[in-house]
């Protein structure tokens, strides 16, 4: 697998875990442990988007991508062209 | 407000072909309980709720959805690509494509588009949130079908992601239907 591929994964599955603890905190806002969970998952995926976008450009148009001309965000592949493996 | 995150939630994995496979899942793109009708139901509801934690968990749910909105999309999309209108023809799609060429159109599987009657908002959190579980047990239903009619792993391990959350989605509605109905008795009990 190629390391773009491998880095998006890994952030399809941080976030994955993520959204699960969003959804899960929205019905149980006390919860200590899926709060410690949420917010040390989050951080891991704040690092693992700003290492990706670093490298191959946004997947946010207002994230960590460096200053490029010309504009990146227009940049294919867009999620549904990305052959995955 | 929304901000696009130019990624997919799951990876959809199609190596082939196949006509008969997109247009089943055109009921999970433009049917009646397919992931638009469940964006569209849980975003126009969530103004109408009493508690903060509903408005919540509708926005998020209703923001989900769209993301499996865009995976299913793919998936349609990467099953017809490249395909000759002769083929598109024998599959049965050529009535599809009289009308949309190989662009992904809110239909159902019968090429029925996509309505607003397929949702319901009334007003009454506790009425809208059995319309909202028993919306996440039909999708569950319809991709347990959609599983059966293909052989394709990749294809099955997507629609079975899919199929998981729609199990996670009717679990977190039930929650936030007894926390509003203990909101109403506890009213109840006051007002007396």
């Amino acid at each position: 697998m190629d390391e773009r591929l491998s880095m998006l994964k890994e952030i399809q599955s941080l976030e994955f875990f993520a959204i699960e603890l969003n959804l899960f905190l929205d019905t149980h806002p006390g919860d200590r442990a899926a709060l410690r969970d949420f917010y040390s998952v989050r951080d891991k995926l704040l690092v693992a988007k700003k290492r990706y976008e670093e490298i191959y450009g946004p997947l946010m148009v207002f994230g960590h991508t460096p200053v490029k001309c010309p504009w990146p965000w227009i940049e294919g592949p867009w999620p549904w062209e990305i052959e995955y493996e | 407000m929304w901000i696009y995150e130019k990624k997919l939630e799951y990876p959809v994995r199609v190596y082939k072909n196949d006509l008969g496979m997109a247009k089943f899942l055109m009921a999970q793109y433009g049917g009646p309980d397919s992931e638009l009708s469940a964006s569209v139901r849980y975003l126009t509801q969530r103004y109408t709720m009493p508690t903060d934690k509903t408005k919540g968990l509708l926005t998020d749910i209703g923001t989900e959805e769209m993301a499996h909105w865009e995976i299913i999309a793919t998936m349609i999309y990467k099953l017809v690509k490249g395909v000759s209108v002769k083929q598109l023809r024998e599959a049965g799609l050529g009535a599809h494509f009289a009308q949309h060429d190989r662009a992904v159109y809110p239909a159902d599987a019968a090429g029925v588009p996509w309505t607003a009657a397929y949702i319901q908002a009334t007003g009454d959190p506790i009425t809208d949130l059995h319309e909202d579980m028993a919306a996440e047990q039909k999708a569950r239903t319809t991709y347990e079908h959609l599983i059966q009619l293909t052989d394709d792993p990749g294809i099955k391990d997507t629609l079975r992601f899919l199929r998981e959350r729609e199990v996670v989605h009717f679990q977190r509605f039930g929650e936030a239907l007894n926390d509003i109905q203990e909101l109403m008795d506890s009213k109840k009990l006051y007002s007396t």
